[in-house]
Formats: structure tokens, C-alpha cells, sequence
């Protein structure tokens, strides 16, 4: 769905109108620290409602800036994402560092960083503080779920902790909104303190430090003798990033200046790197031995009791949940339930939309003639819209259960049982949480492409990610099972026909993205398997916060784009499937028919006769005229013209068919009480064969599964991609499996049912 | 020569790798291998030498691997713990 799409948008427009600071009087802070540990939590905490999302410049590194008022002060907050370490090893990471260390002005400096770390990974945490230090920046420590670590029985000496580290340390729970006070008091006093003159921390051996001195003058020296201009010297990278040269082996660092300064640059690399080696020991070692002793150190008797329990409900619930049977078989019940759930609990809130949406359309028809207007109104606006509407409970469940199933802890250990499973057919574990969000909407879904470090795993993610099924498409499932698949049920009504149905239309996504990811492994993305490290956090009851600002984000997007896109794209089918033509016949048979008892012999004479007019006058509308010239295309599909037009103008967004199959049915004189579902099931061709047969409501599901129809995924694919390669070749490889899929689905369907 | 390396290694005498342990097993790390952006990413995410890891349990189908270490439970594959070279304990 289209949560997304309005974010992806704002995005993009972020990046075009560049200047990312647009108050120069703001200070800026950086909310920085490992993954899990409440950084967007008390960003929330902190900024309140006033959050923008946006990307940097170029890069597919996420931005989001919030406002804080400290007292008499605003800050502008930035929230990066989760790292464990401040090691670059792609372009993206890169940003990230360059916006802590104000390498890139453009991104506007960061005058202070707030470090959050979690309680209960106190030791492991501090080595990203560590580097955090070395920065030189004010650096304030958010000592995060403190409300956790107390219910353990684990006590933190916070005064003795922020003497050690030589920072503020300030104890929060950013769930419980507890420290948030404190904490913005500090960061106030800190950056009214004089801040720019920070000492940097230097917690690696001083050889190290030498070493990156020389390597400093040797850059120095070659950037002369190549005879580069002076520019070129105060281009240096800063300390951080040399330092970062020397520590990580082939990391981004190391490929930027190689670049820039040529061959000599690798050599003098290789030379400092030996010469450490031999004194100290490999620089990875040296790097990691330092900052743990560091950790150790600066932790001894922080800890006012030694235990540190950790979670024994996480043990024994993971026991179960990742067994090797009980785990996949509660694996394959919990999907299976939210589609159940989905397809059975949204019932009785979708009939209260539909019959308020009746409702308004029969009380416009009781105070407005029949005319152009009201046609406008009740077979465009209405028809289209409501249609789309109707929707929204299913959606509102959807997102529901996959913000319950990331919150409480487990979809990581979802991507823990089925890596294997990934693995063979080219993706990762990783990829399952982007391919799980893509059954929402495949716009956050690319998004979440980005916890894979892989470019190669990305890509194939990137490309089968709309492959799933996305709340968009749902309507179009549930339209048509509604309308032809019968409600027989089985096991004492466990189990429901059109729930099976429903479920294989998610699968079909699912199958036909093992062997598309395989191929793209094979050809165009081959290359060495990407490792895989993963972190499990601690099971814990879902915040209803959280859960619930997603499924509000997530249901007023959708409305959103039900009142502008949909409409839009209602009006304009409604025009096309208005003109030309003459509608004054019709209107005075709607008139007579309205003037008589509505059960009397001759308005039921009429009505036939209405209802032949309404059709021949869409047949010879311009959209009647645009489906007929399609129909040789759409008829080894089994499909009639009003699906193809349907199809056709459903290109820019899936749900459009809905609303463009409303339009026809209702202008067409076809929609009866029982609505759409109705309609479809009484559209007769001329001769009076049913249009829909089961063969033919299964092959425009398939197609409808595997279409590229949303322009706002190829979009968000091509800025996460920074090519038109890709999403190209997604619309082109989805568009032509959807025809094939819903051409052989059609020829099997209609030979064995 | 194996069947010796194998007691050997049941009397937690020699160095073994992190995906050889049995289930629940204990052991301390020695070292990890290799110098590279996964060797870096290990040790961020609390493999380091000295430290004690315990293999938790692998996952449904063998791979990747749950470990419980630094305070945290990580998942590695088996190709990532082969890298990390322990010494079982108890
Ligand atoms: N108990 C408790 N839970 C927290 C706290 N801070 C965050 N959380 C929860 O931890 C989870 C991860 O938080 P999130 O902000 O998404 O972490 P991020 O990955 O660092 O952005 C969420 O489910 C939060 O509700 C805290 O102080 N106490
Ligand atoms: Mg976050």
C-alpha cells in the first residue's frame, strides 16, 4: 500500500530542492547507536510529530529529521541508521560518518552526537561510543532501556560511568518516556557549553596514531608531486577517515582515496600496514583488542551487582519458536492465521463502508435529476472511490500484523528459519523482512531492501520484492473471490475455500520470485555468497504505540490516495467512459423509471430497455471504443473488454481497476443492489454466456499477482538503484510473466474446472 | 589421526571452529580468521578473542547458526562461524 508512496514522494522531492539545512540557526544533533536499541523510539520521544523522512543526496542512506524544542531553543534532530560500528564499508555507510565528522558541508555539521546505547548490552555498545569519542564532537549517552535492565536486577552507577567516559550519561527508557527531561536538559547545557573545542579521544595504541601521521605526509608529499593544485592538500581526508584507511582492509575509505590518489596511495597503504603489522599486530586486531579492553575498563565496578541475566523468556520461548519442527510449523500456522484473520474479521467493517457508501449514493439520487452531474457523482466519485474505500479494514489488519510481528521480536527469527531456505535460491534470511513488508506495499518493502549490505543480495531482493503481493492487490483478490469462488468450508469451518484461494494468490507472488531471484543470481547478479550476521534481540510484549501509529500511517495513506489518485483516476474514467455520446434517452427513462412503483410490470419494462440504453452508450464512449481495439489481446486471457480496460488503466496503480470496473458496471446499467460483486456476476456477453467463469476470475487474480502496475514501486526502485536498468527490467519481466501467468492459468483453469 | 583429532577435541584439548560444537556447548574464542569486512563485522557484533561463546542451536534446516555471545544472540551461517576458532569448555 501506499504509506509509502506518500513518504517516497516527499523523498524525492527532498532531494531535488537540495538545501538540507534550511536553518543555519538550528544546531543540528545526530541520534546515533546499534540496531535495536530505541533510537527511532526516542527520536519519537524527543521530536514529537514533527518528523520529516528524506534521503541524502545521491546515496540510499535514509534521512530523518525532527524538531526539539530544548526550552528557548529548537535543534534539529537526525536519526541515522542502526550500526554497530563506524567502519564504512559501502558508499552509503560512508555518509553516514561523513555527516557525523561535517566531511560533507553540504549536509549542514553536527554539533553534537546522542550516543544510545542499550542497557543490557552495555559492554558491546561501547564499542561504537568508543568511536564515537574519537570524533571529537560532544558526544551525550542515552542509557536506553534502563526500565528493562532495572526488572533485571541489573544496577548501573550512571555518575560513575559518565565520569569514566568523560560524557554526559543519561538513564532513559524511551518507551516508558522516563529520562526524556534529563536527557534534553544535558543536550541543552551541552551545546550551550563551549563545545567546538572537543579533544579527540585517542583510544588505540599511540604507535597507531604515528602511523597515521606518516601516512599523512606520505598522501601529503603525493598529492604535490603529481603536480595537483593546492586544493588538492586541504582535501585530505580528516583524521577519522585516515585513520579508518589503515584499519579497514578494502573498506570504503581505502577505495575513495585509491581513487583519488592513484596507485602510489595503495603501495604507501600496504607499506604503513606491514610495518603495524609487525609492531602490533594486524590493524583489525589492533583495532578490536583496544576498544574491548577499553569497554572493560572503563565498565570495571559501573556495575553495582555482577549478575547480568539475561532474558530467560527469550530462551524458552526461543526453544520452541526456532526448533527444528515446532519452529517451522508455528512458522507456516502464524502466516497462515494472518490471512485467515484477514480474509474472515474485516467482513463486518467492510459491509458498514459499503453500505454507507449505498447510502450516499442513493440519497444523492433522491435529491438530484438524473443528469450529467449526478452521474459524475454516484458511477464516478462514488463507485470508484467506495470501492477502493472498502478496502481499508483489510489493509488496517495487514499492517497491523506485520507491526505486531517486528515489534515483538520475531521477525528476525523468521529470517533465522528460512535463510537456508533463501539461500538456495540466490536471496538471504535478510531478505525476508523487505519481501514480508512488500505484502503491505513493495514501496517500504524496497526500502527495507537496505538492512542487506550485499549489492548483489540487494538487487535480487530489489527485484522480486514486488513480486509479493501488496495490499494493493488485495482488493482485486478479494472482488473477485467474493464474486466466484463458493464458501464451502472445511474442518468444522476452519478452513474457508475462498481463504485457500486467497492465500495460493499470495503464494503465486512467492513461487514464481524463487526461480526469477535464481536466474538474476545466475546471470546478471553473480557472484560469492554475502555473509550473514544477524542479530536476534530479546522477545518482548509489542509496544501498542508503535503498532498502532504504524496501522494509523499506514490507513491514512491509503485514504489519502483513495481521495486524490483514485478520484482522479475515477473522474477521468468516468469521462471516458461518458463521452460521446447522447445521454438524453437515458436520463428520461431514469426519470420515468424513478416517477413510477419501482415493482410495477412497466418499470420493470423499462429498466430492461435503461439498461440496454446505458449499455450500447458505453460500448460507443471512448473507453468502450479503447477496449474493443485491445480485446484480441486480452482474449487468450478468457477475458472480455471491460477487464481489458480495466487492466489497461491500471498501470499507474493496481486498485485503479476497481475503481474503473465500478465506473463501467454502474455507467453501464449493470450494477444492481448487490454492488460490484453482483455486476460481474450477471455481465452476460451479447449471447448471454456468462462473462466470469471460475477459469477466468483465477487468470485476472494471477495477472494482477504478477503485474508491474504501480509506477511508485518502479520509481522508489530506480532512487534505490540510482538506475533505470532496474526498474525497466522489472516492469518488463513482470508485465510479460503476468500475461503468460494469466494466459496459462485461464487455458489449465478452463480444461479441468 | 582423526580418531585421535576427534578425543582430542571431545577432551576440549585442540582448537576447534565455533560450527563444530554441539548444541549448548560453551567455548572460548581464540581467535577469527581473516582480515576483512566480515572478520570487522564479527567482532563488532562481540566475537572476540577471549570471550566466551556458546552455540545455542542451528536453525530448522542446519543453517545459519544461533550463538549466544557478549550478552546477545546472533545468528551467523556456518561459513561465518568456520572463520571463528574456539576452545570448548567444560
Ligand atoms: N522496554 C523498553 N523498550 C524500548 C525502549 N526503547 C525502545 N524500546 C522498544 O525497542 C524496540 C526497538 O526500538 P526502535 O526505536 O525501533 O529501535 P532502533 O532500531 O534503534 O530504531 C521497539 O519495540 C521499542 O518499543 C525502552 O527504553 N524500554
Ligand atoms: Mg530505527
Amino acid at each position: 500500500m501506499r504509506g509509502c508512496q506518500q513518504k517516497a514522494v516527499t523523498a524525492m522531492a527532498s532531494v531535488s530542492n537540495a538545501p538540507t539545512h534550511p536553518d543555519q540557526t538550528q544546531p543540528r544533533v545526530a541520534l546515533v547507536g546499534n540496531p535495536n536499541t530505541g533510537k527511532s523510539t526516542l527520536f519519537n520521544a524527543l521530536a514529537g510529530m514533527k518528523v520529516r523522512t528524506g534521503n541524502y543526496p545521491g546515496v540510499t542512506i535514509e534521512k530523518k529529521l525532527g524538531t526539539c524544542e530544548l526550552g528557548d531553543q529548537e535543534i534539529e534532530l537526525v536519526d541515522l541508521p542502526g550500526t554497530y560500528s563506524l567502519a564504512p564499508r559501502s558508499p552509503d555507510e560512508l555518509v553516514a560518518v561523513e555527516v557525523l565528522t561535517d566531511n560533507v558541508a553540504a549536509h549542514g555539521g553536527v554539533k553534537l552526537i546522542v550516543c544510545v546505547v542499550n542497557a543490557l548490552l552495555l559492554q558491546r555498545n561501547l564499542f561504537l561510543v568508543s568511536q564515537l569519542l574519537e570524533l571529537g564532537k560532544p558526544v551525550v549517552v542515552a542509557l536506553n532501556m534502563i526500565d528493562v535492565a532495572e526488572s533485571r536486577g541489573i544496577q548501573i552507577n550512571v555518575e560513575r560511568l559518565s565520569e569514566r567516559l568523560g560524557v554526559p550519561v543519561v538513564a532513559t527508557s524511551a518507551a516508558k518516556r522516563t529520562g526524556i527531561t534529563e536527557l534534553k536538559k544535558t543536550i541543552a547545557d551541552q551545546l550551550d557549553s563551549d563545545t567546538n573545542e572537543h579533544e579527540r579521544c585517542r583510544i588505540l595504541p599511540s604507535e597507531f596514531y604515528s602511523a597515521v601521521a606518516t601516512f599523512r605526509e606520505t598522501l601529503n608529499s603525493t598529492s604535490t608531486k603529481t603536480g595537483a593544485s593546492e586544493s588538492k592538500i586541504s582535501d585530505l581526508p580528516d583524521d577519522y577517515l585516515l585513520e579508518r584507511m589503515l584499519l579497514d582492509r578494502g573498506g570504503e575509505p581505502e577505495t575513495r582515496v585509491i581513487a583519488q590518489y592513484g596507485d602510489s596511495a595503495r603501495v604507501a597503504l600496504t607499506e604503513i600496514r606491514e610495518q603495524l603489522a609487525a609492531e602490533l599486530g594486524d590493524p583489525i586486531d589492533i583495532e578490536c583488542n583496544a576498544r574491548y579492553a577499553w569497554a572493560r575498563e572503563k565498565l570495571s565496578a559501573v556495575f553495582t551487582n555482577e549478575s547480568h541475566p539475561s532474558s530467560p523468556v527469550t530462551d524458552r520461548l526461543d526453544a520452541i519458536l526456532t526448533h527444528r519442527v515446532a519452529g517451522l510449523v508455528c512458522f507456516v500456522i502464524t502466516m497462515f492465521l494472518i490471512f485467515q484473520t484477514i480474509y474472515t474479521f474485516a467482513g463486518w467493517p467492510m459491509d458498514l463502508i459499503d453500505a454507507a457508501s449505498s447510502w450516499m449514493s442513493d440519497s444523492i439520487c433522491a435529491v438530484m435529476a438524473p443528469g450529467m452531474l449526478r452521474s459524475l457523482i454516484t458511477d464516478g466519485i462514488i463507485a470508484g472511490v467506495g470501492g477502493v474505500l472498502i478496502f481499508l479494514p483489510q489493509i488496517a489488519l495487514l499492517f497491523l500484523f506485520l507491526a505486531l510481528l517486528e515489534d515483538c521480536g520475531y521477525m528476525s527469527r523468521a529470517a533465522f528459519l528460512v535463510d537456508r531456505i533463501m539461500t538456495t535460491f540466490g536471496l538471504s534470511g535478510k531478505s525476508f523482512l523487505p519481501m514480508m513488508s512488500s505484502f503491505a506495499c513493495a514501496v517500504p518493502g524496497v526500502m527495507a531492501s537496505r538492512v542487506i549490505e550485499n549489492r548483489r543480495d540487494r538487487f535480487a531482493t530489489i527485484m522480486v520484492a514486488p513480486l509479493m503481493s501488496c495490499s494493493a492487490r488485495l482488493p482485486v483478490y478479494l472482488l473477485l473471490i467474493a464474486a466466484f469462488i463458493p464458501e464451502t468450508s472445511y474442518i468444522g469451518g476452519w478452513l474457508s475455500l475462498p481463504a485457500i484461494v486467497l492465500m495460493s494468490m499470495y503464494m503465486v507472488g512467492v513461487v514464481v520470485a524463487i526461480p526469477v531471484a535464481w536466474v538474476l543470481k545466475k546471470t546478471i547478479l553473480r557472484g560469492e555468497v554475502a555473509p550473514f550476521v544477524l542479530e536476534l534481540p530479546e522477545y518482548k510484549v509489542p509496544s501498542l504505540a508503535v503498532v498502532l501509529s504504524r496501522v494509523w500511517d499506514a490507513g491514512k495513506a491509503f485514504v489519502i490516495r483513495a481521495g486524490t489518485l483514485i478520484f482522479a483516476a475515477s473522474i477521468l474514467i468516468w469521462f471516458a467512459g461518458y463521452l460521446p455520446g447522447d445521454h438524453s434517452k437515458q436520463y428520461q427513462l431514469q426519470t420515468q423509471i424513478e416517477q413510477l412503483d419501482q415493482s410495477s410490470e412497466a418499470a420493470e419494462l423499462l429498466v430492461v430497455e435503461l439498461n440496454n440504453e446505458s449499455s450500447k452508450l458505453l460500448e460507443n464512449s471512448m473507453l468502450g471504443r479503447t477496449g474493443h481495439f485491445i480485446e484480441p489481446v486480452v482474449r487468450p486471457l478468457g477475458w472480455d473488454w471491460k477487464i481489458g480496460v480495466g487492466a489497461l488503466a491500471s498501470f499507474p496503480a493496481r486498485e485503479v481497476i476497481i475503481a474503473t470496473l465500478g465506473t463501467i458496471y454502474s455507467l453501464g446499467g449493470d450494477a444492481q443492489e448487490e454492488g460490484l460483486v453482483g455486476a460481474l456476476q450477471a455481465s452476460t456477453y451479447d449471447d448471454g454466456t456468462p462473462v466470469y467463469s471460475v477459469p477466468v476470475a483465477l487468470s485476472v487474480m494471477v495477472f494482477f499477482a504478477l503485474c508491474a502496475q504501480c509506477v511508485s514501486t518502479l520509481l522508489v526502485i530506480r532512487r534505490e538503484t540510482n538506475s533505470w536498468f532496474w526498474p525497466i527490467l522489472s516492469f518488463s519481466y513482470m508485465t510479460i510473466l503476468a500475461y503468460i501467468g494469466a494466459w496459462l492459468t485461464y487455458v489449465v483453469g478452463s480444461r479441468f474446472l | 589421526m582423526d580418531l585421535l583429532r576427534l578425543i582430542l577435541i571431545k577432551e576440549n584439548l585442540l582448537e576447534t571452529t565455533l560450527d563444530q560444537l554441539r548444541p549448548g556447548q560453551q567455548a572460548n574464542i581464540v581467535r577469527i580468521s581473516g582480515a576483512d569486512g566480515i572478520a570487522s563485522r564479527l567482532r563488532e557484533m562481540g566475537f572476540v578473542p577471549g570471550e566466551l561463546v556458546k552455540f545455542v542451536r542451528p536453525a530448522p534446516l542446519g543453517d545459519p547458526l544461533k550463538c549466544f555471545v557478549h550478552g546477545s544472540r546472533i545468528a551467523v551461517r556456518c561459513g561465518e562461524a568456520r572463520r571463528v576458532y574456539v576452545k570448548p569448555v567444560g
